[in-house]
């Protein structure tokens, strides 16, 4: 599903990811650790089509993310690791995704429901208005009705109490088989019972890829 | 929207929302509230009751107001639109908002679009509203004024909403965006007549070359565009304006100062928008 040649990104002169061959497949359910600048938001954010390589190619589905950006994204799901200060209203938010994407409101509210988090009392509020929690419950909720092949989160757990965190896995766990899950994290334990695949990084580079 | 393409759904969205949020903001109330207030201002003042070389009443107080507007539109459109593309860069929003398949194009445009409605109506709305009142208070109204400064604002807003987006496509923070934006302005601002070229006309410089910076300066030809209906001596303008009419019909100046900020504002966009595909997003 992803495929990543030779991939490296260099920010002036500084390397932040040197030459990375990795291939993660439906079924993976992937945890990306490394410590601070190790690499993996830019690994990300290059699989994501956010930026251009120095040097290789990433390939999901076969396809460029930055030439074939809207098919890519269609089948991809990505939560930040903060909730950004979006101004827009959770009604205005949620037509942006459910036409842009063709998602099913009904679905989100699911979702969020399923997170412990009622958007009906909050749809004309602001999203940057909300609670750290409140947001990140929100933006797994989209992810998850997104129904997308590959998901990508980054550290999403990390404004959530504990309730929230297994509420979040919970629902991670159904139906693997289909999708592919890339975790960015720094807590391996909390991750360690939904990945079958461990891939460390340092100095932009891939130290260990374990599968089990 | 049913029979519209995706593409043009997506884009349309996207000015949409650009335009939800920018009404919300702070600075779009304070916008709104310096071209009302200006407006309500003169006519308070009495600006409809003076009369100043030969012409009173709306044509009078749509003059003042056009030539408060040459100052301060360009670095109200500058400040509120540099940081749309930069500041959502810096804030990770453009990270979460492009995670959704919308392709590049539809995303700037759309917030292309939605930022020109929102920094033009509250300007023409203030204009109508003089206009509205003026037939409400009996006074005659200047058609062919307002046609000419109905024009003038919309290419002029053009020209800067252009140039705002493409500083915030080429830079990566808004607060250098910011600092830019103040540049253009002053630079620009420097260009008009009375300052900078009435200086070089004192210097002996070529007159040709003088014309040519005045004429690409989309601030000088609005300025001189916009009087030249009620001074046609030009008497008030300056040594620069009065070369530019004397080379060419009136009617001919009007349209190129119509034409030629809009083609600048579109040219900059594009630009802009080639920037921001090849530049990393994030």
């Amino acid at each position: 599903m992803i495929k990543t040649i030779n991939l490296s990104k260099k920010f002036g002169k500084t390397l932040s990811l040197d030459n990375v061959s990795i291939e993660l497949n439906k079924g993976d359910s992937v945890a990306l650790m490394g410590a601070n600048g190790a690499g993996k938001t830019t690994l990300i954010r290059l699989i994501m089509g956010y930026y251009h390589p120095t040097a290789g190619e990433v390939l999901i589905n076969g396809q460029n993310p930055i030439k074939n950006r809207i098919d890519i994204l269609d089948s991809v799901s990505f939560v930040p690791q903060l909730p950004p200060p979006i101004k827009l209203s959770l009604k205005e938010l949620i037509s942006y995704i459910s036409h842009s994407s063709n998602v099913d409101e009904k679905l989100i509210y699911h979702y969020a429901n399923e997170m412990k988090f009622n958007i009906t009392p909050n749809l004309h509020k602001s999203f940057f208005t909300l609670s750290g929690g409140m947001k990140q419950k929100f933006l797994i909720a989209i992810s998850l009705a997104k129904e997308s092949q590959v998901m990508i989160y980054d550290e999403p757990t990390a404004n959530l109490d504990p309730k929230a965190r297994d509420d979040f896995y919970r629902l991670l766990s159904t139906d693997t088989s289909k999708k592919l899950s890339l975790f960015v994290t720094h807590r391996i334990e909390e991750v360690q019972d939904i990945v079958n695949r461990q891939i460390y990084m340092d100095l932009g580079k891939v130290v260990t890829d374990e599968k089990y | 929207m049913k029979n519209l393409s995706p593409a043009l759904k997506n884009l349309l969205l996207i000015a949409y929302l650009d335009l939800k949020e920018s009404i919300r903001a702070n600075w779009f109330i304070i916008y709104s509230l310096v071209f009302g207030g200006l407006i309500a201002l003169f006519f308070i003042a009495g600006i409809t009751e003076s009369q100043v070389m030969g012409f009173s009443g709306l044509s009078r107080l749509l003059l003042m107001y056009i030539q408060v507007t040459i100052i301060i539109l360009p670095i109200f459109i500058l400040i509120t639109t540099v940081r749309s593309i930069s500041g959502d860069r810096d804030s990770h929003i453009l990270e979460y908002m492009l995670s959704f398949p919308i392709s590049l194009g539809q995303y700037y445009w759309g917030k292309v679009l939605g930022r020109f409605i929102t920094v033009f109506l509250p300007v023409f709305m203030a204009m109508a509203f003089a206009i509205i009142y003026g037939v409400f208070k009996g006074a005659d109204v200047p058609w062919e004024i307002f046609f000419l400064y109905t024009g003038l604002l919309f290419s002029m807003s053009s020209a800067f909403l252009g140039i705002a987006f493409f500083i915030s496509s080429l830079v990566k923070s808004s607060e250098m965006a910011l600092g830019i934006s103040f540049f253009v302005w002053i630079f620009l601002l420097a260009f008009i007549d009375i300052a900078l070229i009435s200086l070089m006309l004192q210097n002996r410089i070529n007159e040709t070359l003088i014309i040519s910076i005045a004429l690409l300066n989309p601030m000088e030809i609005f300025r001189v565009s916009a009087i030249s209906l009620f001074d046609p001596e030009l008497t008030v303008m300056g040594p620069v304006a009065f070369y530019i009419l004397d080379t060419m019909k009136q009617s001919t100046f009007v349209a190129i100062s119509i034409l030629y900020p809009l083609i600048i504002g579109i040219l900059f966009a594009f630009f802009g928008f080639r920037i921001f595909i090849k530049k990393d997003l994030v």
